[in-house]
């Protein structure tokens, strides 16, 4: 401790090392160890079983695959918003600067709600699709529409102040030096905002796994199709199933601290490489 | 390539940003625009960059009318004040940019893309930095990567919009020259901004003065110190003191509301009276500042101060303390209505 401290100008650094672990404990790291605790009571085998069981399994392949799919969406059309919102002025700017964060306010019971009625097959929008025979609620489809919808803040929230910061200036550099458009985006812009817009994408992906409330109204919650892992996990919370509750949230939990921690590494490295 | 601007216009909103401005800027040449903040010198070299649209007037680059045309298609070199690097590129990419966003059938392979860079980073005296980020260079050395990435494009016109602005003074004198030896090179037509009159004077060949969106004058360095068009340039270039006939008929040698203008080293100062021309007046204050000696006379009867400089030698011939009385008589004026 002594050698971190005489490098450090700043006072209170004891204080304030000592309060960041305090409270990192209480809010985070003593809820997820209650967790793993539960958990140890099925032992070894116990976990396994309920790990490897065709239904956890498949309900972990929905959440993960929708989510990252609605992470994808979110980071392309986001990027899109963020984009016209920094760049052009037009009549109800801020107006719709502050819709983007709706979706954070909104209750996601209501925002699933609201989805599932729209998108059902008699739904205004959901008619349109039925048209063409696809079934958009009651799907994986459907679950991928919620989880863009209440993921969507994040990535324009991250990618906005870093796009306001690239200087117009340096795109003007570019293009008095000869870059087209394209060029002016792919080698000066996106290379700027690229971490910024990795951390949306992270946002939103985790904030996807764990969504539940908007998802279970329009997923249909059919087993293997169109089931996610929390509400298995609910599940078998009412059935007072606690320790397999807890295993099936440890798995999700392992997951998905392995791809955030990827997602980061894979930032650091980026960062790294433009070193500032 | 020689430039030529003919009745160009430029308004944003209310704001007449230029007014009916007309130029010539010759081949070769290293024109300097200069003017206080806001005269529209900046925009008018945007406009010629392509970077912003004239609402009116010609823009001819070699008789032809470019005002149509992209930045991009223009091939002109433009430096900003803040460098505007890409921070994410190594400075050697930073320089090959412009070589490498060529289209296919023009661009140089990486061996002559490589050999370029080096020999430009070699002319800014910078190849050593080659490897490192923007942000680990001082902002002298930054610029002068700037200026190296705008020549890789082997620009027909360089334009520097306040180059210098951001930097220390010591810098920013040593890049002056640098800039100016580095034009007798290259021989590229170029035009700078600055608000800065010494920086003007000291490296251009002519100098454009403006304000409020007009010319005021075009000249060589020394006309538009020696012989000021207009009271705005009097003032704008080097210090003057203004006498009005009501108070000082007889410098002004007319009647009728007219001022004279005349620079602090074009008065006589001495404890004898000359002339009847001479006014009398009291030293306030006198300090000797370097090479010359500065004094502010108060002339009796009035509550202005005559801010005068003399060289030392004629500072030593008849020294002088605060309270003096003593006779000022100008030996240049310049009278405006």
């Amino acid at each position: 401790m002594a050698q971190f401290r005489a490098h450090s100008v700043l006072p209170g650094f004891n204080l304030a090392l000592g309060f960041t672990l305090l409270y990192f404990s209480l809010i985070v790291l003593i809820p997820l160890s209650a967790l793993f605790f539960k958990t140890a009571t099925l032992g070894w085998d116990g976990f396994v079983d309920v790990a490897s069981s065709e239904r956890v399994l498949a309900s972990l392949r929905v959440t993960f695959f929708t989510s990252f799919a609605a992470a994808v969406i979110n980071a392309f059309f986001g990027l899109i918003v963020a984009w016209v919102l920094v760049r052009y002025s037009f009549p109800g700017k801020k107006l719709v600067d502050a819709l983007v964060d709706l979706p954070f306010a909104l209750p996601t019971a209501v925002a699933g709600i609201v989805l599932a009625t729209l998108y059902a097959p008699n739904g205004w929008l959901g008619q349109y699709f039925a048209a063409y025979d696809i079934k958009v609620a009651y799907t994986p489809l459907g679950i991928v529409v919620a989880l863009t919808f209440i993921g969507l803040p994040f990535v324009v929230r991250t990618v906005q102040p870093v796009l306001a910061d690239v200087e117009a200036e340096v795109e003007e550099a570019a293009a008095s030096l000869g870059a087209g458009r394209l060029d002016v985006f792919r080698r000066v812009i996106f290379p700027a905002i690229y971490p910024a817009l990795l951390t949306g994408f992270a946002l939103a992906f985790a904030r996807a796994i764990g969504e539940y409330g908007s998802v279970i109204f329009i997923a249909g919650n059919m087993p293997y199709i169109s089931e996610i892992t929390p509400l298995l996990i609910v599940a078998k919370l009412e059935q007072y199933d606690y320790a397999g509750a807890t295993a099936i949230a440890v798995l999700m939990l392992l997951i998905s601290f392995a791809l955030l921690l990827s997602i980061n590494a894979l930032q650091w490295w980026s960062s790294r490489r433009g070193a500032r | 390539m020689s430039i030529s601007i003919e009745n160009l216009n430029k308004r944003f909103g209310d704001h007449v940003a230029l007014n009916d401005i007309n130029l010539e800027v010759k081949s070769g040449e290293l024109l300097a625009l200069l003017g206080p903040s806001g005269c529209g010198k900046t925009t008018l070299l945007r406009i010629i960059g392509g970077l912003d649209v004239a609402d009116s007037g010609k823009l001819l680059v070699n008789g032809l009318d470019i005002a149509q045309r992209d930045a991009r298609e223009r091939n002109v070199g433009f430096v900003f004040q803040h460098y505007a690097l890409f921070r994410h590129m190594t400075v050697f990419e930073n320089v090959a940019f412009g070589l490498r966003v060529k289209p296919r059938k023009e661009r140089p392979s990486d061996a002559e893309i490589k050999r370029r860079v080096t020999h430009l980073l070699q002319l800014v005296q910078l190849d050593w930095v080659a490897d490192r980020f923007p942000s680990q260079l001082s902002g002298g050395q930054r610029q002068r990567i700037a200026l190296a990435r705008a020549l890789a494009v082997e620009p027909k016109i360089l334009l520097l919009d306040e180059p210098f602005g951001a930097l220390d003074a010591k810098v920013r004198k040593e890049l002056r020259r640098w800039l100016r030896q580095l034009h007798d090179e290259l021989h590229i037509t170029s035009v700078f901004v600055t608000h800065d009159q010494e920086e003007a004077l000291e490296v251009a060949d002519r100098v454009v003065v403006m304000n409020h969106g007009k010319v005021e004058q075009i000249g060589s360095p020394d006309e538009v110190y020696a012989t000021p068009a207009s009271p705005f340039v009097y003032q704008f270039i080097g210090n003057v003191n203004l006498f009005h006939s009501r108070i000082h008929s007889a410098w002004t040698e007319q009647h009728g509301d007219a001022v004279a203008y005349v620079r602090p080293h074009d008065i006589d100062i001495s404890h004898t009276q000359q002339d009847n021309e001479a006014l009398a007046g009291e030293i306030k204050l006198i300090r000797a500042v370097g090479a010359i000696v500065r004094a502010e006379v108060a002339v009796a009867g009035s509550d202005e101060l005559v801010e005068i400089e003399l060289s030392r030698e004629r500072f030593d011939a008849e020294p002088m303390v605060n309270g003096d009385r003593v006779f000022i008589r100008p030996r240049q004026v310049r009278v405006f209505e």
